[in-house]
Order: C-alpha cells, then structure tokens, then sequence
C-alpha cells in the first residue's frame, strides 16, 4: 500500500501491523485507559533500596530472557549508564531482550553492536540509532524485528497505548537519595532535565536509579518521586561531564550558516506572529544555535519578550532569558552545561516531561501553543517532505528527534538547511527517508533563497507579511534547480527488499520505512 | 532602456579556496570579485587561474555582478590570467595597484586582442581600476578616462597608506585626502567610485561608522572581505523617502519628455543629464534591493 | 599534486603508467552517488590532453564538477610541463 506521503509500505512487517500515515494528524479519542505496569505495592520500612551493585538490582527486578529495557539520552555522548548496564546483563547471562531508550547516542565503548551480535539485545526501539548501530542496522544487523523509529511525541504515547510496554527503566541520575529521589540538576555529572525519563518512571513495571552522586535524603530538587522508584543503585561513573556539556553553544563562524540564521530570524520577526508573548523552538544545531541570537536581536529591538521557549535548552536561550527577553523556559532537554545548570537558578526556568513537550495524545501538549518552530534537516523534497534520518550514502545520520512534532505544532515551522553539502544536494526531488510530511512545513530558509510553502496552514498570512517586510521567496523548485545546477542529479540509493527500520510519525502510524542499503 | 546595476558590495573570495567560491555566490554582495592576486599564493595561481575560470565561465553566479581581479600589470602571471580572465567573460576585470594611464591603455588592448582571437563580442568587458598609490591617487583623473572600459576607480587603502608612508587607523583620517581625491576624478570622469575595505572583521560597529562615512562621502560602493560585512554595507546604501521620491521625479520629467519629443528636460528649472538619469535608477535600485516597493513601472 | 583535503574540494596525483592505460583510484565522500561522474570528468580531461597512459590518485571530498575539472587541467598541465592551450577553449 502507499501512504499519505507516497511511500510504498507493506501490510505487515513481521508482526508489526503498519497503519499507514494518513494525512495530517488528527487526534483519536481512545478507548482504551493509559496503560502502566506500575504495581501499588508497600515497601517494608526496613527494607533499603539501596543496591551494592547493578547486578544485585537487575536481578531483584527480575530481569528475564525478552523483557523490555528503557534509558534516557540526557547525557548524550557522554553516557556511561546504558554501557555498564548492558555489560552487567551480559554477564548474568540475559539475552533477547528489547532495547527501547529514548534515543540511542553513538557510544563506543562498550558498543551496541556487540550486545547485538552476541544476543543481549534483539529488538530497538528510538527515536534515533546514530552512529556505529545505525549504520549496522541499514547495513543488514541481525535483529529479530525491524528497528521501531518515533518522534519524541510517539514515544509517551507508543508507552501509554502499551505499544511499547517496559519492564524496567534505568534512569541515570546525577544526584539521588537512598529513596530514589533523584535529579539531573546537580552533582558532577548534571545533565539537566530529565523530561524524557518521566513517562518511563511512571509506566515501567521496576524503576532503577543509578547514580554517582548519593545525597541525604531528601534530594533536592526531586525530579523523579522516590514514589516510582524501586531501586537505586551507586556506581563509580555515570558519565563523562566533558562529553555531557558538549555542544555548549559556541556561535558558528561559518558565513553561510550564518546567514541561513539570520534570514529563518527575518522570517520570524517579520510574522504578525512575532509580537509581545510569542512563543518559540530553535534547537540545537548550529545554524539553530546562531538564528536564536538573531532571534534575540529582534527581541531586543522590538522591545518585546517571547512568552516561552520550549524543548532542549542551549545558553544562548537562558541568555535572553536573563536578558528578559523571554519570560518561561519550558525544558524537556538540556543541550549544554549552562542550560542544565540554569534550571536550578531560575523559578522561571522549568524541567517539563516530554510527554508534555510533545506528545499530541495528551489533553493538551505544549507545541500545541508554540508559534514558531526552527527544525534542522538532511534533505528537504519538492513536496517540503524532510528526511532528517539517513545521509547520502544511506548511513544513519542522525535521530528524528521532535522536528515532526515541532513542525506539526507549530504555527509557523521554518525548515533551515544549506542548499547544498559539499556535492549533496540538500533539496531533492524525492526524500529517501520521509520523517515529517511535507503539509507541516511552512518554509525552508536556505542560503540560495526562502522557499514558502503553498499547501501550509499558514501560507497566506506568512506570504503576505514577508511581502510587506520586503523579503523574497523562491519556489521550492526553484532550489532544487540550484541544488542540481550545483551538483548535478544523485545516482539513486540502492537497496533490498529487507525493512531494517520503521519510521513512525507522531501519530503512531508509519510514514515511512528504510530498506536495507545495497552494497557492492 | 538602461539599467542601474548596483555596486553597494563588492566581495573578494580566494581563487585558491573552491568553497569559498561556491558559497560566495550566495550572499547578498552585489559585485563579486575572483581574487586572483593577493590571496593566491605564487604556488596556486596555475590552479587558481583555472577554477576562477571554469567558475566564471561555466558557473557563473546569477544576478552578480562579477568580478576578476588579476594579478599586477608587471607580474609574470598577467599575460596567462588575462587569457583566462577575458575568455571567461566577466563583467569587469579588476586590474590593482595602476599608477599610470598608458597601463590602462595597454591593457585594455590586451583584452581587446584576446576578445578578437576568441571571436567574442569586442568592447563589452568593463575595466576596474584599483589605485593603491599615491601615484595612482594623482593620476586618478587620467587613468579613469583612459579607456571608455573603464567605469570605476577603487581605493585600496591598505598599500596606499605604505607608498604615503602614513599609518592605518580604523578613524582613518589619514585616507581621507585619498577618498575625497578618488572620489573627485570618478565624478569628473564619470566613472563610479568604490570605498576602500575596513579590514577588522569582528568590529561592527567600527565597520557602521566607517561604512556610514562611505555613503556620506558620496562612494557608489565599498569592497568587502568578509561575507558578514555585505548586509551591514548595504543597508547604508538604502535611499532616505526623500532621495527616492526626488529619483522618481527626475524620471517621471524624463519619460514625460520622451512621450512629448523634447530634446532637454528639466526638473526645478535644473537640467537633467544622462549620469542624473543613471543616478535616480541607481537610487531607485538601491531601494528596491533593501525591500522598499517604489512601483515596478518606471524601474 | 594539486587540490587540498578541505571540504569541497578534491586532491588529485598524476603519475606515469607506460603503456598501461588510465588507471583511476578514486576516494570519495559521493562515491555512491557520483562515483561515476567523477571518473567520467577526470577521464574526459585526460583525453582533451591526449594523455593515455597514466596512473590517477584522487582524494574527493564533495567537490563540484567544474572544480574537478579545474583540478585535472591544472595537474595535467604540471605533469606534461605546459601551460593550458586557451586557444582550445574558443568556439
């Protein structure tokens, strides 16, 4: 069958029964009630939660054969929970089990594909595999099930529908009580919000803190309720700080990036949008990271402030924050050392759960108020479809992240990208992986021109207002010209009949799939 | 009918650096410049030569203005980069550091043979003169109107200050004889004339001072040598309400005597010329560029 | 030698195969999708220089067609010691 967005999809892939995306999302009023294996239970006073080791903990909750593990991401490259506790289930000699982080970060050592390949792990389930994995897994890696790719969004939702239900849930914490109070917030290793593990804390069936940095009771701030908690753990090392605060926010020096920047904040200010109490997302990357400076300007000089700014937290947004040129940071993430920190030093700086961010199944989510949305992406297509995923070769690039959240949120979602990457065009005629439909992308700034989308909600007003603020737009096939003009056509990706990953959009249906890549 | 085409921003970017020539196309400069000279080291001109050329040639930039600047009229790179230079048909070649007439002479027959051999339309590449000299500043007038190729002067101010012995200061009072000079013998020549470049790249409110005494000054343009300088340059060439509603006077006397034959029109009892013509599309061109409506019909 | 290891550009080596024909090692970031293009370009140069026999080493890193071309000419004309003929640029 073809979905919405033109991609050829099977009825069934395994087991997996494919509801095929179907045109912009629409929410369901469910049957069902949310689903969470927590179990009331009265702990015994004496009895400590405290555990000597991993070991002791993985095996008090007693981990089987096939069950299903979660982590969060937060501290990204520098993470050493997901290795220790792989490693230490390994060794007990558990296999087959179900893999489900919120994203999985490129660590090395130990590596992913090893748990793969000797049998600890069988089944992923992310919203990203990049690096070493990802690029096993489009190659062919053995799992029982094709990769299950989500949203940020989908993920609570993919928990609360018992699509993916978790036995235990590993958080790492960078501070914790005996109890299991626990915090990203403080300690030597902070990483700063925790929103992705709130969704897991409340729904696996045993929650186990681990923890470098135990402090009496009680942990302040507490992020997670000891109320969820079944075990803590102390170990030497959680992470690596270094690698935690990477991507600190260092303004690119990069002229084009620059300018991308620069122009997707026109944009911004010159929307009837962009008045006292807006609200935005700009993200992370670095084209992301300079457009919220130039988004401060603009601030700055309008003499308004933006009401919130939502999702992962970088400096450069508790600057204007501080500056007073935004009111609430709602944090779901903490790009870098300063924003983890910053939420501790401000009552207006504020840890929310990503389901909160995100998820469109709740009775309401906060990009359901965000006015302008900033997404980064690998390709973009005439059809304003973005593949966020896989690279030129078929590598897994990068996560989905929130960018098919953030753009179907937002009132206005600004895609900004280079026109082209050395010799790859990012404008394409065809997407090879299709993330977020092309109907919720309002415009995709690039250095060759500002393309609007037609088919957007917000096409008419957005048309009008940059007419009035003097800014030019192209068509979108006006850039793909250039980006081939430059180039000159790519040689398709090959690839197999064989389905390695499963790309869900944020209503839990299937928007697209990657095949595995063909290698000579 | 003639068009005004601007010369706010003329950037430079490196023949030696193939990134930097395939971004530089992007940015919001008006004019851009194929460096062939100074940020080609003597080991890469062969090389350079030959991405400036396949880049102009086959990959010309849209909607620029484009630019060769070749290497110094004494060197032993000139003869092969006017070879290139002129077969790869630019809008203007930037010959630097000229001090006298009989070279722009010279070369402009140079170009003229080349354009005969290669059976191109003759007389079409335009010529840019830098004067970067005190020898230069004083011949400003005759090297000018050496050649009808010739259609603008640009000060360098960098190697100007050395042959005056003057030292180089971001106020730079000690080019202000030169700017006045130039700016003199362009107008006298009819020829346009373009600022020198200020050189510190993180200083941008250095770089508004020094730019805002460019437009004051009267220069048509100014040389840039960083892509973040080109949006700041241009936005002080926006014309105030008033310069655009007196260009669209001086055209609207001009198109109503066109329709009633007269030989000379006048506007306010003064008499409108060609260069005020010329000067009243440039303003309105510059207007347009900064996103001013000013009604498509008389552009 | 000619070209540099920056992003967009390509680093290409010309030696001497007597009698061996034209052989290409071509590294590529694009290999996959412009693999091919790119042999065809250097190949094509090759011939405009009536160059027959020879060893190519060439280092890509996403440059563009006509940079690639630039490259070629500018090695061909070190390796056969002559500067580039203009005149077979003319229509």
């Amino acid at each position: 069958m073809i979905n919405a967005v033109g991609r050829e999809l099977p009825e069934k892939i395994g087991s997996y029964v494919v509801k095929p995306y179907a045109g912009p999302s629409q929410k369901i009023e469910a049957e069902q009630t949310v689903c969470s294996r927590r179990k009331p239970s009265k702990r015994a006073v004496a009895e400590t939660k405290l555990m000597p080791d991993l070991k002791a903990a993985i095996q008090a909750c007693g981990l089987r054969d096939g069950m299903t593990i979660s982590f969060h991401h937060s501290f990204r490259e520098g993470d050493h929970i997901v290795g220790q506790v792989l490693s230490t289930i390994k060794e007990l000699g558990i296999r087959g089990l179900r893999f489900a982080p919120s994203a999985v970060v490129n660590i090395k050592n130990p590596s992913i594909v090893d748990f793969v390949k000797d049998g600890t792990i069988d089944r992923i389930q992310a919203s990203g595999i990049r690096g070493e994995l990802g690029d096993a897994v489009v190659e062919g890696l053995e799992l029982a099930e094709p990769v299950i790719l989500r949203p940020h969004g989908a993920r609570p939702h993919a928990i609360e529908t018992g699509e993916l239900s978790i036995d235990v849930a590993f958080i790492g914490a960078s501070a914790a009580d005996d109890f299991g109070n626990c915090t990203g917030q403080v300690g030597p290793n902070a990483c700063g919000s925790l929103g992705y593990s709130f969704i897991d804390a409340t729904c696996a069936e045993k929650v186990v803190v681990i923890t470098d940095n135990l402090v009496p009771y009680p942990c302040v701030p507490i992020s997670i309720s000891q109320m969820y908690v079944d075990y803590v753990v102390k170990v030497d090392q959680i992470g690596d700080s270094a690698k935690i605060g990477a991507g600190a926010a260092r303004r690119t020096k990069n002229p084009r990036d620059l300018l991308i920047a620069q122009r997707a904040a026109d944009v911004m200010a010159a929307s009837r949008l962009f008045k006292d109490g807006y609200s935005f997302q700009t993200g992370a990357g670095a084209i992301s990271i300079a457009c919220t400076d130039f988004l401060a300007e603009h601030t700055e000089k309008a003499g308004i402030q933006a009401s919130y700014a939502l999702g992962g937290m970088t400096a450069n947004i508790v600057e204007m924050h501080k500056k007073g040129l935004v009111r609430t940071l709602l944090c779901s993430q903490s790009f870098d050392a300063v924003a983890a920190r910053a939420i501790v030093d401000s009552p207006n700086i504020i840890e929310i759960d990503n389901s909160m961010y995100a998820n469109m199944f709740n009775k309401s989510c906060a990009l359901d108020k965000l006015n302008f949305g900033v997404l980064g992406a690998l390709e973009i297509d005439v059809d304003f479809n973005i593949n966020i995923l896989t690279g030129s070769n078929g590598e897994m690039m990068s996560g989905i992240g929130g960018g098919p959240d953030v753009a179907d949120g937002a009132d206005i979602s600004i895609v900004t990208l280079p026109i082209v990457r050395g010799r790859i065009p990012s404008v394409v005629n065809k997407v090879f992986t299709c993330c977020t439909p092309g109907s919720s992308v309002a415009v995709v700034v690039t250095e060759a021109g500002i393309a609007l989308n037609p088919k957007h909600k917000s096409y008419e007003m957005l048309k009008e207002d940059l007419q009035k603020a003097g800014i030019k737009t192209v068509s979108i096939e006006d850039l793909l010209e250039t980006a081939y003009s430059l180039t000159g056509v790519p040689k398709p990706i090959e690839t197999t009949d064989k389905i390695t990953c499963i790309v869900e959009y944020r209503d839990g249906t299937v928007i697209d799939v990657i095949r595995q890549i063909k290698r000579d | 009918m003639q068009t005004a085409k601007l010369k706010r921003t003329s950037l430079y970017v490196s023949g030696a650096s193939p990134i930097n020539m395939i971004q530089a196309a992007f940015y919001n400069e008006d004019c851009l410049v194929y460096d062939l000279e100074d940020s080609v080291p003597a080991s890469e001109k062969d090389a350079a030569r030959l991405l400036v050329y396949n880049t102009v040639r086959y990959h010309r930039p849209a909607n620029k203005y484009v630019i060769i600047r070749v290497n110094g009229i004494y060197s032993e790179y000139i003869d092969e980069d006017l070879e290139a230079a002129v077969r790869a048909n630019p809008d203007a070649i930037r010959i630097p550091k000229v001090e006298y007439k009989e070279e722009v002479i010279r070369i402009c027959q140079r170009i003229t043979e080349i354009e005969t051999a290669a059976g191109m339309e003759v007389g079409k590449i335009e010529v840019w003169c830098n004067i970067e000299s005190y020898l230069g500043l004083i011949n400003a007038y005759d090297i000018a109107t050496a050649d009808p190729r010739v259609v603008a002067l640009a000060l360098g101010a960098e190697d100007f200050t050395a042959s005056m012995k003057s030292h180089r200061t971001k106020e730079g009072l000690e080019i202000f004889y030169a700017r006045n000079a130039l700016l003199t013998a362009c107008r006298h020549a009819g020829v346009e004339a373009i600022d020198a470049v200020f050189s510190d790249i993180n200083d941008v409110e250095g770089l508004k001072e020094d730019t805002a005494l460019t437009r004051n000054l009267g220069f048509d343009g100014k040389t840039c040598v960083h892509p973040r300088q080109i949006d700041v340059v241009n936005s002080f060439f926006t014309p105030s309400q008033k310069e655009i509603k007196y260009a669209l006077r001086v055209l609207q006397a001009v198109e109503e005597g066109k329709l009633q034959k007269k030989g000379a029109v006048t506007l306010d009892g003064s008499m409108i010329d060609k260069p005020m013509e010329l000067r009243a599309r440039t303003t309105l061109a510059q207007a347009e560029a900064a996103g001013i409506n000013v009604g498509e019909e008389l552009l | 030698m000619v070209g540099t290891l920056e992003s967009s550009d390509i680093q290409i080596g010309l030696s001497p195969n007597p009698g061996g024909g034209l052989d290409i090692q071509l590294q590529s970031v694009v290999k996959a999708q412009f693999g091919d293009a790119i042999v065809a370009t250097i190949t094509e140069v090759l011939e405009s220089f009536g160059i027959k026999d020879a060893t190519v080493n060439a280092v890509d890193r996403g440059a563009l067609e006509w940079i690639i071309r630039a490259r070629m000419q500018a090695v061909c004309c070190y390796a056969t010691g002559t500067q580039f003929e203009w005149k077979g640029e003319d229509k």
